[in-house]
């Protein structure tokens, strides 16, 4: 049974999305039977390439994608460059997990609040700078060019590539280098760019990559913060896909491969560009300049990084605000009056919606829980670890665009009678989730003492009861967190809850996602601190569970 | 019947290439020291004995305890109790919770309880049974560790490198201690250690074990 566990995963992995691409290739070739439409034929793709907004849209998606990754990146690497092992660098530290855990949507949302015409940073410098008094007549939000989502995908990519470069710098002994080229004169972010960026560079390229691929195709951002004539091409098959013309999903179909082909073809481009980087890093290295003007760098690193995590602590601040809000003029930096109207009508229903989220989330995460513990158990007493190609086996639900293989799955459960709903939901959520907990319960596990079982075998334990008994509750700590992690993953879906639920399963995200085109700023302000919360209530009592039931135990808080 | 841990014939292979080879007997009561450099291989041994042998090795030759074949019985079936360097106790059980892990299980709770305490006073750690093990000292972890193994009963015992954490003078005593219950349950006992002073203590037979790669 055990031994079954890691093909189940990769199964639960892999299936949707091997099921999700079939079910999309059929239609972009006009096969469709459910709507009497047989194919081979290439109409779909001839619709699409006559929807006037397909250059367009195209040409967001990959500007966008690599826009927020090259930004994203560059901000962590000079950010980690000038500041890391400094006790600024340890107070962001501490900043990431929450900033981490808040949901994409909502984060939107606080930028949002903020960098509008009628936002929080134009009503301070309102009238006194700008002479505004009423909301300047500017597309700040949804601009064509994108730049409000490459801004909105940037403040929620840096932290998580800084996690994984700080996991990365485990292993990397950073101070020894750092120490050796200092004293060979290389000024602080020089010899850190020189000698230990290349190395943790290898170690987080393939989040990179999901990042990209990401950032390419990402929806709920895109609707809250990317332009609208015409949205970026995920949007626009997710627009497709709705349409209760059946002939558009044959579009959305074709769409939906040709946003495929794009994130290869962007992953491609990055693939060159490494080299690129690489030849000229190396050239750099070899001329042994020891760095020059770098106080400028650190400065511009550290306020970089910091408006990155401070436009998401602010903007909740400002959902806070908003939620409470009664009477706000412009300029005015502060509502007149507060109110608890707000809530009062949108708290219960957002409540419920809350009890939805937690249900899915619950049940995705037991699975989940399940076949990565039977997995790395399985690991552990065959003695085999997860290979190179095992971990891109566990990268590739997250490499392929949500919007690629999604619509597919949505068609072909239809297709075959299936019904939508919560259950189809549950098992869309896990392909995301799986990939989230193994990557976070993975090492600690690995890096438990193996000496530890072979001491409860030697006084007699039967493998299960080293597993339960001393395994499970040493790693507490971690797999608690691994929970938190695979909770708020798929608290933060929107496409999987969208598409495969039919409408009929909301969560927090999907509610908060739907108010986005109302403008109503009060209930998104309660919607996204709810979505907020139930992200990060997890992560509490991971934090806190293992305080409390190893209160008298001093040798799990190492 | 043979009583006593027997090594018959036993090589182990990493990457099909010879590691370590032993051929030896150890009787009740007897402690043999293994001795040789880090990296030789005596931990992997070890590893052959409890049955936890890594994928990379492949291990030949019989292991015997009191004349009965355990070469292929799962790990905790062999009665074989092994200490290392390191007391390992469990950091979630208390003191008393560790030692009841190990005893087999049955009997009235009243009862391991009462078994539980007699045994930590035996070792000088009276009404220690409800402590967290990290607030004990080394020496006294280094104790419950050895009181816990005792109490699963083994039929043999195996020390890897177990002293080399402890200060001069712990050393020493828990040295004495350890040998002395060896010798008083009449087990067999198989020392790996790099240190000649361990050896010199055992008053056993040694072998001192060569790369057999050539490195």
């Amino acid at each position: 049974m055990l031994k079954l566990l890691p093909l189940l995963t990769v199964l639960a992995m892999l299936g949707p999305v091997i099921a999700g691409l079939w079910g999309t290739v059929l239609p972009a070739f006009g096969h469709l039977p459910a709507a009497g439409l047989l194919g081979p034929t290439l109409d779909p793709f001839r619709a699409l390439l006559h929807w006037p907004g397909v250059t367009e849209a195209s040409r967001l998606s990959v500007v966008t994608g690599l826009g927020a990754t090259i930004l994203s990146l560059g901000i962590v690497a000079v950010f980690m460059a000038g500041w890391s092992g400094t006790r600024t660098f340890r107070l962001f530290e501490r900043l990431l997990s929450p900033v981490l855990s808040v949901p994409h949507a909502a984060a939107a949302f606080g930028l949002a609040f903020l960098i509008a015409p009628s936002g929080w940073i134009a009503r301070l410098a309102s009238p006194g700078l700008t002479g505004w008094d009423r909301p300047p007549d500017l597309l700040i939000l949804q601009d064509p060019g994108g730049l409000a989502l490459i801004a909105g995908l940037v403040v929620k990519e840096v932290p998580f590539l800084l996690l994984m470069s700080l996991v990365a710098l485990g292993q990397a002994q950073p101070k020894q280098s750092l120490l050796v080229a200092q004293s060979l004169g290389y000024r602080r972010s020089t010899g850190w760019l020189k000698t230990v960026f290349p190395r943790i560079y290898r170690q987080i390229r393939l989040p990179v990559f999901v990042v990209l691929a990401y950032s390419m195709s990402v929806v709920d951002v895109a609707l809250i913060l990317g332009p609208t004539t015409p949205p970026t091409l995920s949007v626009q098959i997710v627009n497709w896909m709705g349409d209760p013309d059946l002939a558009m999903r044959l579009t959305g179909a074709a769409a939906a491969l040709w946003q495929f082909a794009l994130v290869l073809l962007a992953l491609g481009l990055w693939w060159l560009g490494e080299r690129l980087v690489a030849r000229a890093g190396r050239a750099w290295i070899a001329a042994g300049s020891r760095g020059r003007g770098e106080g400028a760098l650190r400065g511009a690193a550290l306020v970089l990084g910091a408006v990155s995590a401070l436009s998401v602590l602010v903007g909740l601040i400002s959902l806070a605000v908003w939620s409470v809000a009664g009477f706000w003029s412009f300029p005015d930096i502060f509502p007149q009056g507060w109110s608890a109207r707000t809530w009062a009508r949108h708290g219960p229903p957002a409540l419920q919606t809350m009890g939805e989220t937690f249900v899915v989330a619950g049940a995705a995460m037991a699975l989940a829980l399940l076949l990565v513990l039977g997995c790395l158990e399985s690991e552990h007493r065959s003695g085999r670890r997860l290979t190179h190609r095992g971990l891109w086996l566990l990268y590739l639900p997250l490499l392929v665009p949500q919007t690629a293989f999604l619509p597919g799955l949505q068609t072909l459960l239809l297709s075959i009678g299936a019904d939508t709903g919560r259950a189809p939901v549950i098992f869309a959520h896990l392909v995301f989730v799986l990939p989230y907990v193994f990557l976070s319960l993975g090492d600690p596990w690995r890096a438990w003492d193996r000496r530890y079982a072979t001491v409860a075998h030697a006084l007699g334990a039967t493998p299960w009861r080293v597993f339960c008994q001393v395994r499970l509750p040493t790693l507490l700590r971690p797999i608690l967190t691994a929970t938190a992690v695979g909770l708020a993953v798929s608290v933060g879906q929107y496409l999987p809850t969208l598409l495969i639920g039919g409408g009929r399963v909301s969560t927090l995200t999907t509610e908060a996602v739907a108010l986005a085109s109302g403008g109503d700023r009060r209930a998104i302000g309660v919607y996204g601190l709810m979505q907020t919360l139930a992200a990060l209530i997890p992560f509490a009592l991971a934090l806190l569970l293992p305080t409390l039931l190893w209160r008298n135990r001093r040798g799990l808080h190492g | 019947m043979d009583k006593g841990l027997t090594l018959r014939k036993i090589c182990i292979l990493k990457d099909a290439k010879p590691l370590i080879e032993v051929d030896h007997h150890i009787p009740p009561g007897e402690i043999l020291t293994v001795m040789g450099p880090s990296g030789v291989g005596k931990s992997t041994l070890l590893a052959y004995i409890t049955g936890t042998l890594g994928p990379d090795f492949t291990g030949m030759g019989e292991i015997a305890l009191d004349g009965r074949d355990i070469t292929t019985t799962p790990p905790h079936l062999r009665q074989i109790g092994i200490l290392f360097q390191d007391d390992l106790l469990f950091p979630h059980m208390s003191v008393g919770a560790n030692l009841a892990f190990g005893m087999p299980p049955g009997g009235r709770r009243a009862v391991r309880q009462r078994l539980i305490a007699e045994a930590l006073r035996d070792v000088g750690l009276e009404g220690y049974a409800n402590r967290d093990p990290a607030t004990l000292s080394g020496g006294q972890r280094a104790r419950v560790a050895l009181v816990r193994m005792m109490l699963s009963q083994p039929k043999a015992l195996l020390l890897d490198e177990a002293f080399s954490r402890l200060d001069v003078a712990l050393r020493a005593q828990v040295r004495t201690l350890i040998f002395q219950t060896a010798q008083d349950r009449g087990l067999p006992v198989l020392m790996v250690t790099h240190d000649a002073e361990d050896a010199a203590a055992a008053k056993g037979p040694v072998i001192e074990l060569r790369s057999l790669s050539g490195g």
